[in-house]
């Protein structure tokens, strides 16, 4: 178990998730949907120590970080605050990304081999990584292999906890059809949270990956994630397109009489 | 190689989903409530719902957490300890309100005024408000006066409607979407499914916004303006478009009072007051005819270049008015551009891309439609340009011009209730000549005049007694705030305490926080709260309390109702008051109990029928003294306001069975409410769903319904002639006349045509003295302060810093980690800093509401909300400054009272780290014990 | 990441423990009897307590026997059956011993199963990616040097100890100076760990989360650089060069149990360097590394 699936014994499905930068308002929706569904579904309970106390901390499977992208190459000392005291007009200021990240489900799962219990595992039928967690010793060594900090040993059971995928929804037969799609997609606001086969290419998923221009996150460690997130769009492009826009400003008329003039004109063609 | 292991895949979630409505914010979104064993098991959305469509935020998918916190009160309470100490002992119901009717009942008998009764953010308002009235006290109001009544009352004084929740822009046409000021807002969930559309749709969102979070993050373009200053950014635009000859003449001709003629001669009694004709009909210029014509007569084209002479007194347009006033070189973006901390050039690329978006991709649908002057359209042509505008805009003294200024700029691009643009949501359109006026005439014993809250058309309708002082406690409809339509609830424990201008007896709050983070001045507050005269008697003597978890306002009660938590009980979120309506549907809908409360507790509601039933009040008593209602379900279902419209408009007894809208009542009606998912909605036809205010099938469909008692078609009101009228008065006309030491900033302010002024506090505290702007902003996964006691949620947010823009940052030579003291001309807090570049040059920010007490909400009292989470609220004060003149102003919008909570200008030290955030407020004692298990 | 106790203690005395089994094994003319007795049971007690400790790190000890399971893949299971093997060989030739009936033949094996463990604890750490400072060939070079070095101080062997720990001391320093630098040459950054890097230069704005949790306990411990340029420097000191200095002086006995003492606490402060200093890719997420 602990090794990673054959090549050979693969389905072929990767199921996964494509976040979308360009939408993600950061609300956190996923988190808490996340926590919610599986407070009480596959394994143990997503515990929470000191709950109403000085130090709260607990388990989640998802957590949403934001970061700021400070445009390159940079004119000027420092990022600009936007917008600037000078009205540097022209210059990109800084843009902002909210960031959500789970479980990637990678192809080659570095938190899978390590597990010297087997516990870890990927499921060849689909690709999910899971825990089983009743091998689990928690010794933490898969938590240290995975690049994306998508591990999160709970601190009452003292198991290791990742997201499921959801896989007692997405095959639910308890559930409506089209309720079966993992807790967080299906609450997120701002769709920002697409699921689907990414070993498909003509899936709905592998598609907007493809249009969209999809990465996978530090593929230099080789752990070739089957989750990918779609860049934010390009942002703020007044500064060059002034000029594309001008002729919709073609002045017809700076003084009130004037303007009333041209009223004059303008009414008498209608 | 082994197998992988067996697991369950279709394990059974739950044994019954129950269908009701969220109650962690305003937006009211349906939620499916997963019971397994009789307990709630999981909490998603409703996919049926027109609010939420399945989707839920953090915050209701943690409802959960809401339902089992250690925080909720479990029994009445009544105070032991001195108050403010948290101590209290549990009584039984029957002490608790013959307590309470025996502290009411002598008010009722003989001053009704002395009982203040005002509610938070709850969504009952119209049955409150009722009781209110019912009980005689002219002082009654909600929340809407510290949240955004400037923004709902330029709305509904310009538009018939507001943004607000009550309007929505036109996710599925708009090719631009215009966002003010928005970090969350009531309509959280449509807003972002709106986002996601108009995304999906390639269409682009500019967002303009002192911090780049959020939906700003999201927003193609971000102009990240000087907070307070959106109204000259918005008349620098109103300039381009004139200059331009960008504006949709058409549109302003038929639906706008552009072509209204104005008394233009500023020797005549009626300057600046609509011309009109014997009916009281303004007039305008019939195109056909070439003369003067009623604004509405069957036919008439209305001519934007008018000119009429009339008793020697030259009419012009408002048009004429409009061309003056915005192409004068003072709106030029060159000009405003300093000011706003905007690029010149952004400005015009905004201006152009709105011009483009709304001429050069207009959206038409092919949908013939007849207006109210009987003209028949064959289609319904749009400007797909939307705006949307939320507390960024109102929470300044200058919001209500600004947000006039920004429906001026709808209403010249044609972007009102036209495809693609901002549409209203039932019962709105409804201008404001078709609410009603204020009332506040109160006597012993008797209810009072009428509604307590309106929209007063001039001096005449304002709220003052015989010697001109303010009729109400928190000094609504008086001079100081004349079109206060919702009330000043952040000036009343302020007034109270002054007993200016009266004295109280009891104040009764229901779901505020007001000794916390819904009060500015938050320490003078709690000091109100607790302050004895010389006798030892509390200056407010009496505090009841109804809330559902040991808030800071809790502490601070004589007396304490405990509520159940939303999912344990009935509520209606009614038409009469803040419906769940979509722009193609009128709905409204309920909450009922899906499980039962486990403590000695009872809805609020039910209560206060109870408590109005003790009293004897009309209304809930029957002739033989037995209470009418048996609790709020029964008033739900039975009470009628008018003959036929009652709280819920689905399911009542028409002529023919069981019909919609109008109808007497009918016992099954929340049974075919909770059948129905909870809701319940009522599509307007398709040839009524655009250009609603003008639009006869909208019209006629709506009077139908029951949201209108007569066809009440209005213009957009581009000028305003009730502030004309306030204007006049303060120019000494009339007999209602102001103070003298507010004609000035009258005159000043009620401009009939939208202008921009600085922040109030601009003239108090010196921009060099405190050269930068702090405000706060909602975070998506918490509810102002009841949000902590969650045990999720608090694990997002449980402390919060600072965020200073890079300027400051280096300034101040900040690196992470580091704590700064901001100093205001009121107090000074010192708190953690951290940097944000993607932030208006001198805009400091911070979430809102995240500091707590010590002692309350049955955390710990090292807990990081109370060591180092704040409110900004100690720095903001509730009057400005005084200026030595023996007045002090309200820190509140001149025109309706919204209060002024984003004018704060601050200063910043560097500080060394203290223990913990400044300043330090004693633990109260917790009635609650504190939190400690998981889940009970 | 987090400096473990647990960690720091099973990695140092085990690493102490199968060295001085592997010295043993290797000796052509090993102690024997009750010298040979003393010998095993000081392995067999560093060795031993090492494992438990480690036992310690484990959330549900109860289960550690399924630790055994995953040979094929797992490091850690590898280490498991590696650390048995080398203590049922070394057990058998430290019985043999003492009995006066050395088995050279099984020596060899003990020793060299001996070292296969200390490697495959190393082996543990080299293998993660997520770590670029231990994900070096130098990760088992060091902690074979530290359990050869330790084995031979405790075993009495002052020349090759010596050396050894004069190479120790020059492999220790170069580990350091060069681990400073991998994290730089893994090419991982924030810009990578995003994917906005082709954007921009992100940084960490909000944090996802203000109360504590497992990731940020476990894998994101920052040292100050001052701290541990200090720590670094006691620890070459203690570990390497007192022992050095101490073990040419005469009274072997006296001195030598000092060099011993000093090395195995510089031992641990170095330990506690490379768990404290080894930062996770995870760190950049948070800001923080
Ligand atoms: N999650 C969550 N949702 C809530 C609430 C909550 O507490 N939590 N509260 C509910 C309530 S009661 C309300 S009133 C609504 C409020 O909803 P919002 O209006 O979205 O609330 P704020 O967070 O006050 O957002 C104000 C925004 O205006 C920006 N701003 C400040 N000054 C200016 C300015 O001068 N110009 C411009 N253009 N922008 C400015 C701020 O940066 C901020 O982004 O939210 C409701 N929804
Ligand atoms: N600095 C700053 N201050 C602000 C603002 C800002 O933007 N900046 N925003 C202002 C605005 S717009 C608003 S609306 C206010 C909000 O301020 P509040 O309305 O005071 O905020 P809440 O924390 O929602 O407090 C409501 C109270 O209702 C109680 N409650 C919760 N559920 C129930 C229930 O089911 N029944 C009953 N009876 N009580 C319940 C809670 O326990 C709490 O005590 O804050 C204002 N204050
Ligand atoms: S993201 Fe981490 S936990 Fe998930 S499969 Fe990849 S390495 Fe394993
Ligand atoms: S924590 Fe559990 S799942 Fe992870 S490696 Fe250890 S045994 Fe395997
Ligand atoms: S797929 Fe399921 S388990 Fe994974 S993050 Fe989403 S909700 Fe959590
Ligand atoms: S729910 Fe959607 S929008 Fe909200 S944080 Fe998660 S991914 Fe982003
Ligand atoms: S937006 Fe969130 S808190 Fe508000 S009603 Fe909807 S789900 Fe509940
Ligand atoms: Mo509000």
């Amino acid at each position: 178990m602990t090794m990673l699936p054959r090549p050979e014994d693969r389905s072929g499905r990767k199921l996964g998730l494509v976040i979308d930068l360009d939408t993600c308002v950061g609300c956190h929706a996923c988190v808490i949907a996340c926590k919610g569904w599986n407070d009480q579904a596959y394994g143990a309970p997503l515990s929470d120590s000191d709950p109403y106390g000085d130090a709260p901390s607990g388990s989640f499977l998802n957590r949403v970080h934001s970061y700021e992208v400070a445009p390159d190459p940079q004119a000027g000392p420092g990022p600009p605050s936007g917008p600037p005291p000078d009205l540097r007009g022209g210059q990109t200021p800084t843009r902002h990304v909210h960031f959500p990240k789970s479980c990637l489900h990678c192809d080659d799962a570095p938190c899978v081999p390590v597990c010297p219990t087997g516990a870890s595992y990927k499921r060849a039928e689909d690709g999910i990584v899971l825990v089983n967690e009743d091998a689990c010793i928690g010794c933490g060594l898969c938590a240290w292999a995975c690049p994306y900090g998508a591990r999160e040993m709970d601190p009452s059971a003292g198991v290791m906890k990742k997201c499921t995928l959801c896989v007692d929804r997405i095959y639910n037969e308890t559930l409506p059809e089209e309720d079966r799609e993992p807790a967080c997609v299906r609450t997120c606001p701002a769709k920002a949270r697409h699921f689907g086969d990414l070993g498909d290419p003509g899936s709905a998923v592998s598609q907007l990956v493809e249009d969209r221009g999809g990465v996978a996150l530090m593929p230099e460690l080789g752990a070739a994630p089957v989750n990918r997130y779609l860049p934010p769009r390009e942002r703020d492009t007044w500064a060059g397109e002034t000029d594309v826009l001008a002729p919709w400003l073609e002045p017809v008329a700076e003084e009130p009489q004037g303007f009333l003039g041209w009223l004059d004109r303008t009414l008498g063609k209608l | 190689m082994s197998p992988d292991p067996q697991i369950e895949l279709s394990p059974k979630i739950a044994d019954e989903v129950r269908k009701t409505t969220c109650y962690m914010c305003a937006c009211r979104c349906g939620i499916d409530v997963h019971l397994k064993d009789g307990r709630v098991r999981y909490i998603d959305g409703n996919r049926d719902h027109p609010i939420n469509k399945g989707v839920l935020c953090a915050k209701g998918a943690a409802g959960i957490m809401q339902v089992t916190s250690p925080a909720r009160l479990r029994a009445p309470l009544r105070r032991t300890g001195p108050r403010g100490s948290g101590q209290f002992e549990e009584i039984t119901w029957d002490e608790a309100l013959e307590t309470a009717v025996s502290w009411l009942r002598p008010l009722r008998d003989a001053a009704p005024e002395k009982l203040a009764f005002f509610t938070g953010r709850d969504q009952s308002q119209s049955v409150t408000g009722w009781w209110a009235q019912q009980f005689g006290t002219p002082n009654f109001a909600s929340h809407g006066g510290f949240c955004s009544v400037n923004m709902a009352a330029a709305g509904i004084y310009t538009l018939g409607g507001s943004f607000w929740e009550f309007g929505t822009p036109d996710w599925e046409h708009a090719k631009l979407l215009m966002i003010f000021g928005v970090a969350e807002d009531h309509d959280s969930n449509p807003i972002k499914l709106g986002l996601a559309r108009l995304k999906e749709r390639g269409a682009k969102v500019v967002s303009v916004n002192p911090v780049r979070s959020g939906y700003a993050a999201i927003s193609d373009e971000w102009v990240g303006i000087t907070p307070g200053t959106d109204g000259l950014f918005i008349l620098s635009l109103v300039h381009e478009l004139l200059r331009a000859g960008r504006i949709d003449l058409e549109f302003l001709g038929r639906f706008s009072n552009a072509p209204v003629l104005i008394d233009s001669d500023p020797r005549s009694p009626t300057h600046g007051q609509f011309l009109r004709d014997e009916r009281g009909k303004e007039l305008v210029i019939d195109r056909r005819t070439g003369k003067a014509a009623p604004w509405d007569g069957e036919g008439v084209e209305p001519d934007l270049r008018g000119r009429l002479r009339r008793a020697g007194v030259t009419h012009v347009t408002v048009m004429h008015h409009i061309a003056e006033r915005y192409l004068s070189a003072e709106y030029a973006p060159e000009k405003v551009a300093q000011r706003c901390g905007i690029p010149p050039e952004q400005i015009r690329h905004v201006a152009a891309a709105l011009a483009r978006a709304a001429f050069d991709e207009p959206v038409v649908l092919d949908r013939p439609w007849t207006d109210f002057r009987g003209k028949r359209h064959d289609t319904m042509p749009g400007r797909p340009v939307a705006m949307h505008a939320m507390r960024g805009i109102s929470a300044h003294a200058n919001g209500f011009q600004t947000c006039r200024a920004l429906h001026l700029l709808q209403t010249l691009l044609g972007a009102v209730e036209t495809p693609g643009s901002f549409r209203f949501k039932p019962p709105y359109p409804k201008p404001a000549s078709a609410h009603p006026r204020p009332h506040y005439r109160h006597t012993p014993g008797q209810p009072l005049d009428g509604p307590h809250l309106g929209y007063p058309l001039g001096p005449e309708d304002l709220a003052l007694a015989e010697d001109g002082s303010p009729a109400r406690i928190d000094k609504a409809f008086s001079w100081e705030n004349p079109l206060s339509a919702h009330g000043l609830m952040h000036m009343v424990i302020s007034n109270a305490h002054a007993g200016d201008p009266y004295p109280i007896d009891t104040l009764f709050l229901y779901m505020a926080n007001m000794a916390w983070n819904s009060s500015m001045n938050t320490r003078g507050t709690i000091r109100m709260l607790t302050d004895a005269d010389e006798d030892g008697n509390y200056v407010i003597p009496r505090v009841i309390v109804s809330d559902a978890y040991s808030s800071e306002m809790v502490a601070h009660a004589d007396l304490v109702l405990p509520d159940t938590t939303y999912l344990e009980r009935h509520d209606c979120i009614s038409l009469l008051d803040r419906p769940i309506s979509e722009p193609g549907a009128a709905a409204d809908a309920i909450r009922w109990p899906v499980i039962e409360p486990d403590r000695n507790v009872r809805a609020f509601q039910s209560v206060l029928l109870d408590l109005g039933a003790r009293l004897g009040l009309p209304g809930m008593t029957d002739a033989d003294g037995s209470p009418t209602y048996s609790d709020y379900a029964d008033y739900i279902v039975n009470h009628e306001r008018k003959p036929g419209i009652g709280p819920l408009a689905g399911w009542r007894t028409g002529t023919n069975g069981i019909g919609h809208g109008r109808g007497t009542p009918n016992a099954a009606q929340l049974d075919h409410y909770i059948a129905a998912g909870g809701f319940f909605t009522a599509h307007i036809p398709d040839e009524a769903a655009y250009y609603k205010p003008w639009n006869r099938a909208y019209q006629d469909w709506a009077m139908g319904f029951g949201l209108l008692d007569a066809p009440s078609p209005a213009l957009i009101q581009l000028w305003s002639e009730p502030l004309r009228r306030f204007q006049h008065a303060a120019e000494g006309h009339g007999d209602r006349q102001p103070p003298d030491h507010l004609r000035g900033r009258i005159k000043a302010t009620f401009d009939p045509l939208p202008i921009w002024y600085a922040p109030l506090s601009d003239a108090f505290e010196d921009p060099a003295e405190y050269p930068i702007h702090a405000i706060t902003q909602r975070p998506m996964a918490m509810y102002h302060s009841w949000g902590s006691q969650n045990a999720w949620l608090r694990q997002i947010h449980g402390q919060h810093p600072m965020y200073l823009p890079t300027y400051w940052w280096e300034r101040l030579g900040l690196s992470d980690g580091d704590w700064i003291r901001v100093i205001s001309s009121h107090a000074e807090i010192t708190v953690p800093a951290a940097h944000m570049a993607a932030l208006n040059k001198d805009t400091i920010w911070t979430w809102n509401a995240i500091g707590k007490r010590k002692g309350t909400w049955a955390l710990s009292e090292g807990a990081p909300e109370a060591t180092k989470g704040f409110l900004l609220n100690h720095l903001i004060h509730e009057l400005l400054p005084p200026r030595g003149d023996g007045h002090r102003w309200a820190n509140s919008d001149p025109i309706t009272g919204q209060a002024a909570w984003f004018d704060l200008r601050v200063r910043l030290e560097r500080s060394v780290p203290p223990k913990e955030s400044l300043p330090v407020f004693g633990p109260v004692a917790s009635p609650v014990g504190r939190g400690k298990d998981r889940r009970p | 990441m987090n400096p473990a106790k647990s960690l720091i203690s099973f990695t140092t005395l085990s690493g102490l423990g199968f060295g001085l089994l592997f010295w043993l094994g290797v000796d052509p003319s090993p102690p024997t009897g009750w010298i040979a007795a003393v010998f095993f049971v000081i392995a067999f007690a560093l060795t031993l307590g090492g494992l438990a400790s480690s036992a310690l790190h484990l959330r549900r000890p109860e289960r550690a026997l399924r630790a055994f399971t995953q040979w094929r893949s797992s490091w850690l299971s590898r280490e498991a059956w590696l650390a048995v093997a080398a203590l049922m060989a070394s057990g058998a030739h430290g019985l043999a011993l003492t009995l006066g009936a050395p088995i050279l033949p099984l020596g060899w094996l003990a020793a060299l199963l001996a070292l296969g463990t200390v490697g495959a604890t190393a082996m543990i750490y080299t293998q993660l990616r997520t770590v670029p400072r231990w994900h070096h060939w130098s990760t088992p070079v060091l902690f074979l040097a530290l359990a050869l070095t330790g084995g031979a101080l405790l075993s009495g062997r002052i020349v090759i100890a010596s050396v050894l720990l004069a190479a120790l001391a020059v492999l220790q320093v170069w580990v350091w100076h060069d681990g400073d630098k991998r994290f730089a040459r893994s090419g991982t950054t924030l810009g990578t760990a995003t994917g906005l890097g082709s954007q921009g230069t992100p940084r960490a704005l909000f944090p996802p989360h203000t109360g504590d949790n497992y990731l940020l306990s476990e894998m994101v411990h920052v040292v100050g650089r001052r701290h541990a340029r200090k720590l670094r420097v006691i620890a070459i000191l203690l570990m390497s060069l007192i022992p050095i200095v101490l073990l040419q002086l005469p009274m072997p006995h006296v001195f030598g149990l000092i060099a011993l003492v000093s090395h195995v606490v510089g031992v641990l402060v170095s330990r506690w360097l490379f768990f404290a200093e080894a930062e996770h890719v995870v760190g950049l997420y948070y800001g923080r590394r």
